[in-house]
């Protein structure tokens, strides 16, 4: 059910888009003003986003601790898994963000037959992985069609990626791996019954987007034959704030470029917003220092404490015929 | 009335049944599926007295069965401002709700979804049962769209449901290590209890403590004298199996060193015997020091209430060190008293400028890396003793000892103290074996009994969520014949115990001080022949067999 309302979610963007071109004409429309409002979203809605995080104070410092702390000389202190320091901390995100080290460390574990088994489990990390790493290939290479003269990385990433040598236009290897890998979340996220128990329509309206978004990418390449110097044009055009939307272009490009609109509109809104949200978890952000450097909490309010004297007041007789000293004879 | 066991003793329940765990999830939606209240799977609520005590609101007699939980009237006006508040107080509250994608590498990480299998027990799920109520009425998504966007109403129920649930956590941020984004738990769970509290739902084995240690200075309400009196008792003991009498100082003004430790240690088998180390081990290193009654509670029950509570009852360790003039502190084994002291205590209470660095009277080291708590670990103390060769040692004297060694969740996932008890063991022991890597360190398993989980009402959860541990010690009890876990931390003292006998007969439970002073070798000693617990110190009989 939910899955069937995010994928209906998706087939009526493409309705739209498609009765928008090919029936109204409404190329300004979404050649033009849904680009900008997308790319105005994005902006304003991530940096808000960002900003409303921010505005909230970190009152403690309460790093999750994944390996040795920095105390004694002699151990050796795990300085990226239990950053004491800001380099290390900088190393510890580096390898978060870069490489998903948390998701790394992942393990099955399950009670089968009466017996508790712990297991290797990488396909979630390496799948994740396999989609970011191919989703920045992917925009890298697209970043052709926004400049003139295209930049030397660009081509070079465009070579890399087409390393294969297969089909004309060339099958480019990021493009293959980012649908293959959004096709196993996806798989995952269904084949698993506790998985599908926790899933939103979110969940999978995010999977089905980018899907959508990735096939009509490969269809405007490789069966549309887009016609890419108009593409280009229009591109350049909204990039110049001079936008003129190329009659040349037909629906299925308006829908490449419709869907990727919805998604930048979509994402500071939605839970794709971690990919800002991890720069900001205190749990892996901060240095595990705080017996070293101390950590002042803005809100830090005085509360009400049971002093000495009144527990001494209270406890005075037994406290003397204990033997014990007194502030107050 | 029969002998029969009831849902609060662990002979209630057969092993097969609970080994039989069905992760199949329910056909019914989570959002809309009612907390179950089982005999053995909830807690009992506070007693009004404790609440009044420590003034927190809406104290009054009610009971989780009944249909009416007796809520203030304007309790969701009281709920949405708390979480409002909370939001603006605390980022990782709100990054937390906002940034969790549901990839469910948290799912299997969590002790009591392992042992138990139901849904709700998984962290992403347990958060979501907060997070659809911040949809639902702080975000626009799930104003406008509601349940497609995973947004639900706050009613009777769902408040319910954060009852079960969030005392179903125990704070052990297991699930964090794991999280791609480090959403934790813990921080969610903290939230819950608060917004929980300000409708007067608390359980009474968490705030019959609070209150204790409010008044006492203690949770189990150890009077002054009375503390005199148990530690007095434990120099006899002490006297009696090693021939060497130790003081006991207490409120001493001027010490060098306040030693502050869990008050389970004065009360509770086996937390005991590791109290009579710290004795015997202060002894014969001729230490300037000095236990307080006034602050006599190392651990914190308020760190499972409120942040407030935590810092009104951590507050009383640097106003007794500053009234008695030490120069810095030191703290027994303890595992969420750690947590406090290595993240909260500077923040909340400090700075402690009126202290010295810490620094080793006996072999010179400094503690740099709590130059601003002024405060460090028992075992980070005697690490460095051992290391230096300060300590007159027979490891032999623990052969009868095959020992293996339980990180605790607060000093392994919230300091990262891994070496420094490892260093000690094998400095005390000569048969050391750890269990397997997925189930120690940062990825260590929970007692099933922390964050004021550890009630016998509970035992049905504490048996489940203490499975992995306990299946852990089961393996190497079975491989290499171990018959000691050693723990540096209370609450597993007491739990671990229960978990121990259940899954894996034949091991005990030891403090790791216990250990080092079955091997210190005290100067003027008689010829030693039993250890603290009054059984052979060598094991000739053993204590698998005892």
């Amino acid at each position: 059910m939910r899955v069937l309302v995010a994928l209906a979610a998706v087939v009526a963007l493409l309705v739209a888009v498609s009765v928008g071109i090919d029936v109204l004409g409404w190329r300004w429309l979404f050649g033009v003003i849904v680009p900008y409002s997308a790319g105005l979203l994005f902006l304003v809605g991530i940096v808000a986003r960002v900003l409303d995080w921010a505005s909230s104070p970190v009152p403690f410092r309460v790093p999750t601790t994944c390996g040795q702390q920095r105390s004694l000389d002699w151990i050796p202190p795990a300085r990226l898994d239990n950053p004491s320091t800001t380099l290390g901390v900088a190393g510890r995100m580096a390898l978060e963000v870069l490489a998903f080290r948390s998701l790394f460390r992942n393990i099955r574990s399950e009670v089968r037959d009466g017996r508790l088994a712990h297991g290797s489990n990488k396909w979630l990390w390496l799948g994740g992985l396999a989609f970011h790493w191919s989703l920045l290939f992917v925009l890298l290479r697209h970043l052709r069609f926004a400049t003139e003269p295209v930049p030397r990385f660009v081509l070079g990433v465009t070579r890399v990626d087409g390393f294969l040598q297969v089909g004309l236009p060339v099958v480019n290897a990021s493009t293959a791996l980012f649908v293959a890998a959004l096709a196993f979340l996806f798989l995952r996220r269904v084949t698993s019954p506790q998985l599908r128990y926790i899933s939103l329509p979110s969940d999978y309206f995010s999977l089905f987007l980018l899907l959508a978004v990735g096939a009509s990418g490969i269809f405007l390449r490789h069966f549309a034959k887009v016609d890419v110097p108009a593409a280009k044009a229009l591109v350049l055009g909204l990039m110049s704030l001079s936008p003129r939307p190329p009659a040349a272009l037909g629906s299925a490009f308006y829908a490449h470029l419709f869907l990727v609109s919805v998604l930048l509109a979509y994402l500071p809104f939605s839970k794709l917003a971690h990919m800002a949200g991890i720069f900001l978890s205190p749990t892996r952000n901060l240095a595990n220092d705080s017996r070293a450097r101390r950590h002042v909490n803005p809100w830090n309010h005085p509360v009400s404490v049971h002093t000495y004297e009144e527990y001494e007041d209270e406890f005075r007789e037994r406290m003397r015929e204990a033997g014990l000293p007194l502030e107050k004879e | 009335m029969s002998d029969a066991p009831k849902p609060d003793q662990a002979g209630y329940y057969e092993q097969e049944d609970l080994l039989r765990v069905d992760y199949g999830p329910p056909r019914e939606d989570w959002m809309r599926s009612r907390a179950s209240f089982r005999p053995g799977t909830f807690i009992y609520p506070a007693k009004p007295k404790n609440l009044d005590y420590i003034g927190f609101p809406n104290a009054r007699q009610w009971s989780p069965t009944d249909e009416d939980w007796k809520l203030p009237a304007n309790w969701q006006e009281i709920v949405l401002e708390g979480i409002h508040e909370r939001l603006e107080k605390y980022r990782s509250f709100k990054v937390f709700m906002d940034i969790c994608v549901r990839c469910g590498a948290c799912a299997d990480k969590c002790h009591f979804y392992i042992g138990g299998g139901d849904p709700k027990n998984m962290p992403v799920l347990r958060a979501e049962l907060l997070r659809s109520i911040y949809r639902h009425d702080f975000t626009a998504a799930g104003k406008l769209l509601g349940r497609l966007a995973g947004a639900r109403p706050l009613t009777i129920d769902v408040v319910k449901e954060w009852f079960y649930y969030f005392y179903q956590c125990t704070e052990c941020r297991r699930c964090s290590v794991f999280c791609p984004y480090g959403v934790d738990t813990a921080e969610i769970t903290m939230m819950a209890r608060e917004l929980l509290h300000l409708l007067g739902l608390s359980v009474n084995w968490i705030m019959e403590p609070v209150a204790n240690c409010h008044r006492t200075g203690n949770h189990l309400g150890i009077q002054p004298h009375g503390l005199k009196d148990t530690l007095e008792f434990f120099a006899d003991d002490i006297e009696e199996v090693t021939g060497v009498r130790v003081e006991a100082p207490i409120n001493r003004k001027g010490a060098e060193i306040l030693f502050v430790t869990p008050s389970g240690d004065f009360l509770a088998d086996p937390g005991t015997y590791t109290c009579m180390g710290y004795l015997a081990l202060f002894h014969e290193l001729g230490l300037d020091y000095t236990f307080s009654t006034y602050a006599s509670e190392g651990g914190n029950f308020g760190l499972f209430t409120s942040a407030d509570m935590m810092k009104r009852l951590n507050a009383k360790i640097y106003a007794e060190a500053k009234r008695l003039g030490v120069k810095w502190i030191l703290g027994g084994e303890c595992g969420h008293m750690w947590r406090v002291l290595n993240q909260y205590m500077d923040t909340m209470n400090g700075p402690a400028d009126f202290l010295e660095v810490p620094v080793s009277p006996v072999t010179g080291t400094r503690f740099e890396h709590a130059r601003s708590t002024k405060m460090i670990h028992i075992v980070e103390f005697t690490a460095d003793l051992i290391r230096e060769r300060k300590l007159a040692l027979d490891p032999s004297r623990n052969d009868g000892r095959r020992v293996t060694f339980h990180d605790s969740c607060n000093p392994s996932r919230s300091m990262g103290m891994l070496e420094e008890p490892r260093a000690v063991l094998k400095g005390v022991c000569r048969n050391f074996f750890e269990m397997p890597p997925n189930t120690i360190r940062e990825q260590t398993f929970c007692c099933g009994g922390g964050a004021g989980l550890g009630t016998d009402e509970n035992m049905e959860m504490r048996l489940r969520g203490g499975l992995p541990r306990g299946n852990a010690v089961r393996h190497v009890r079975d491989r290499h014949g171990v018959n000691v876990l050693a723990a540096c931390c209370a609450i597993d003292r007491a739990t671990l115990t229960t978990v121990c006998d259940y899954w894996a007969p034949g091991v005990k439970v030891s403090g790791i001080t216990e250990l080092v002073a079955n091997a210190l070798v005290m100067k003027g000693e008689k010829e030693r022949t039993l250890d603290f617990r009054k059984e052979p110190l060598r094991g000739e009989e053993g204590p698998r067999d005892a």
